[in-house]
């Protein structure tokens, strides 16, 4: 099964004829809503009459593999997306619903994906509270992450959507508290929400247990975690902002985001226990940012680390520095380690030809340069494992053309000396795209 | 605050705030550039505005910006805290830009991104850098430190005190110097011309419109020149209010996360 915040499917290929209807629709609908002053009027009436923002946008994109891969089409990404935002204050509580709707013409699929669907209000002076489908995020990582165990979208990361897209939302019950110690963030998610991982449906992958690599051959099924109240995440975070030093303390019970262990019968994967507790610290220095953070994980159905199965535990660590080299001109560095916890079980029955290191060494850099009145934006990120002797190349550019319309495009490169290390087994997967968004 | 408004039009002051003695005949250098920053950045002990930012280019092209800006002092002439919350254009709207202002160290300077609900911590060293790519600079809108330059008082006409300003770091910024004009009145600046080291004038800062408001002389419309390339921003201040009692929490991480009533209506 694809993680729980997926597309709805609306029409797949064999009923294919909702696509072609939502992309006409799509195409007449746009110019007439975007040129008329209807737009704007309609937005000013809602805003006026009933508090209610309404926005979004219009986003076409395409993109292709760099590279032949047998068991995966041409094309890496083609959509007409739509998205719908509406922003309702109550006085009480904020109101927020935003959706998408679009095409995926590499799927031949036509969809809808909820994104946010909550009420956001305070209860009490010192506490605010956030019920419903919501995006999550916490921790200090760049695109690296330890404690901040909310869900991913991997697959929309590599093959080239925005950077929205790899946040994943939860369907949860976050409630925090301001108190003069510290802030205390506690989330709940009644059903577990996982990662939207790599499959094989779209891009391939190591496959373990033929030790080859495998793609649409071979489509991963995972074993759902799906008991409401049993198959549940609890998340907590304290916070303490002391002039300019933030301090974090994190925990986390639930299980991991992608599914580290696998059923011989199927075969399957499933998602194992997991508990995680944690630290950041993030402050100015040498006229910068600089951020620590450590997590260690505790892989709750193998602590021996004697299951060859289920992932072991690890314990992580990240830092970081980031500042400005020159006018416009930001440059970041990372350094992020995982550390596998029991090796010598680990090391006793996984296969000598692809066993992972202990260590697993990583390092980011981000530059990022605005140019013409910052409308135009070029930025690289760059991951190296010199462990793994394998990254991952993020070069991208962004230009508004004027306040409504937007330009951008990359590249997201894959290489590595071995087809079985993190980025090394999505070498295939290498790939260009461009996209080009109308605001509403 | 009186004009945090004028914000943007002030430039310059120095650092002690040695607050201002009763005016004699003529005041002091440092009494004018102590003045001058309090009016232009400190009016009341907080503020909030509306503004309108209109950035165009030498070819006639336009950009707008819409926020809210609350800003709180701690201190006047010190410490202070902004809170910008975006509403125009569509693919900014709701991001959120705080700086908690320090007067003997970098400002602290947050960015909160809705849709990824992400806190980003930013460098912010350079202040001399385009404020959402406008032509108007961060320092622009939070002051710069009135003891970063050596200020010279050249002409004193019947309205205004004409000073020029060196920069004691002259490494830091683009300029050689800057000549400001202080209304003697208000002791709003009003207008301010830079000039590069090939002594050319290069930027120009004017006030375009001023109103008292709540007894602060405060400047509603501003204009910020870019000779070399002739872009010029807009800035026009609506719903100007002082001293609204706003409290310091505001300016934690709980509202970027969870924008106040101050800025949704």
């Amino acid at each position: 099964m694809k993680a729980f915040f997926r597309t709805i499917i609306l029409a797949d290929n064999k009923k294919i004829r909702l696509l072609p209807a939502l992309v006409i629709t799509l195409a007449l609908v746009a110019p007439t809503i975007v040129n008329g002053a209807g737009l704007e009027g309609f937005q000013n009436w809602l805003s006026d009459n009933y508090r209610t923002e309404f926005n979004g946008f219009i986003e076409a994109r395409a993109g292709a593999r760099l590279q032949d891969d047998p068991y995966q089409e041409d094309a890496s990404i083609g959509e007409l997306r739509l998205q719908i935002d509406l922003g309702s204050d109550l006085d009480w509580a904020i109101f927020k619903l935003k959706g998408d709707l679009l095409t995926d013409l590499v799927t031949e699929e036509a969809g809808a994906e909820l994104r946010e669907f909550n009420l956001a209000f305070s209860p009490l002076e010192m506490m605010d509270a956030k019920l419903g489908r919501q995006v999550l995020t916490w921790g200090t990582g760049d695109l690296l992450f330890i404690n901040d165990l909310f869900p991913k979208d991997w697959e929309s990361f590599f093959i080239g959507r925005d950077d929205e897209y790899l946040k994943g939302p939860s369907d949860a019950l976050k409630s925090s508290f301001f108190l003069d110690a510290f802030d205390l963030d506690l989330v709940y998610v009644p059903e577990f929400n996982g990662s939207v991982y790599i499959d094989g449906s779209r891009i391939s992958y190591w496959n373990g247990l033929q030790s080859r690599s495998a793609g649409q051959d071979f489509i991963f099924v995972d074993d759902e975690r799906n008991r409401f109240f049993r198959d549940d995440e609890v998340h907590l975070r304290l916070a303490k902002n002391i002039s300019g030093l933030e301090l974090g303390i994190y925990g986390y019970h639930g299980f991991w985001k992608t599914p580290e262990g696998v059923l011989l019968t199927g075969p399957k994967l499933f998602y194992p226990g997991l508990a995680v507790g944690g630290a950041s610290i993030r402050t100015t220095m040498l006229g910068g940012i600089t951020n620590v953070e450590l997590g260690y994980y505790d892989s709750l159905d193998d602590r021996g680390g004697n299951d060859p199965l289920v992932r072991n535990s690890e314990l992580r660590l990240l830092t970081g520095f980031e500042r400005e080299l020159a006018r416009d001109f930001t440059g970041g560095f990372q350094y992020y380690l995982e550390f596998m916890q029991d090796y010598d079980e680990y090391e006793q029955t996984a296969n000598p030809a692809t066993r992972k290191d202990e260590f697993r060494h990583l390092l980011t850099i981000r530059l990022t340069k605005l140019l013409l009145n910052q409308n135009l934006r070029l930025s690289l990120f760059a991951y190296y494992s010199p462990s793994d002797e394998d990254g991952y190349l993020r070069p991208k550019f962004n230009y508004k053309v004027n306040d409504q319309l937007a330009i951008d495009g990359g590249m997201n490169w894959f290489f590595g000396s071995e087809d079985h290390t993190f980025f090394g087994q999505f070498e295939d997967a290498s790939n260009i795209y461009a996209g080009i968004r109308w605001n509403l | 605050m009186k004009k945090f408004i004028p914000s943007f039009i002030c430039l310059t002051v120095l650092l002690g705030t040695v607050l201002v003695s009763p005016v004699g005949a003529t005041p002091t250098v440092d009494e004018i550039i102590n003045r001058a920053n309090l009016a232009a950045y400190y009016g009341g002990d907080d503020g909030r505005a509306n503004v309108l930012m209109t950035i165009s280019d030498s070819q006639g092209r336009t950009r707008t910006r819409e926020f809210v800006i609350l800003r709180k002092d701690l201190k006047d002439g010190g410490e202070q805290k902004f809170y910008v919350y975006f509403k125009k254009p569509s693919d900014v709207r709701k991001m959120v830009f705080m700086v908690h202002k320090h007067i003997d160290k970098d400002d602290d300077r947050w960015m909160y991104l809705a849709k990824l609900d992400l806190v980003k911590r930013i460098a912010g060293s350079d202040k001399r850098t385009s404020f959402v790519g406008s032509n108007f600079f961060y320092e622009d809108v939070s002051g710069r430190g009135v003891a970063e330059d050596r200020h010279e008082l050249v002409e004193e006409t019947d309205k205004e005190y004409v000073l020029k300003n060196i920069p004691k770091n002259p490494a830091e910024v683009e300029f050689a110097s800057y000549t400001v004009w202080i209304d003697k009145q208000s002791f709003l600046p009003v207008k301010a011309e830079y000039f590069d080291r090939a002594d050319r004038k290069y930027r120009m800062v004017e006030a375009l419109e001023t109103e008292i408001v709540q007894g602060f002389p405060t400047v509603v419309k501003s204009r910020v020149k870019d000779l070399l390339t002739g872009g010029e921003t807009v800035s026009e201040f609506k719903n100007v209010k002082y001293n609204i009692g706003l409290k310091e929490k505001i300016f934690t991480e709980r509202y970027l996360r969870r924008p106040p009533k101050e800025v949704r209506k």
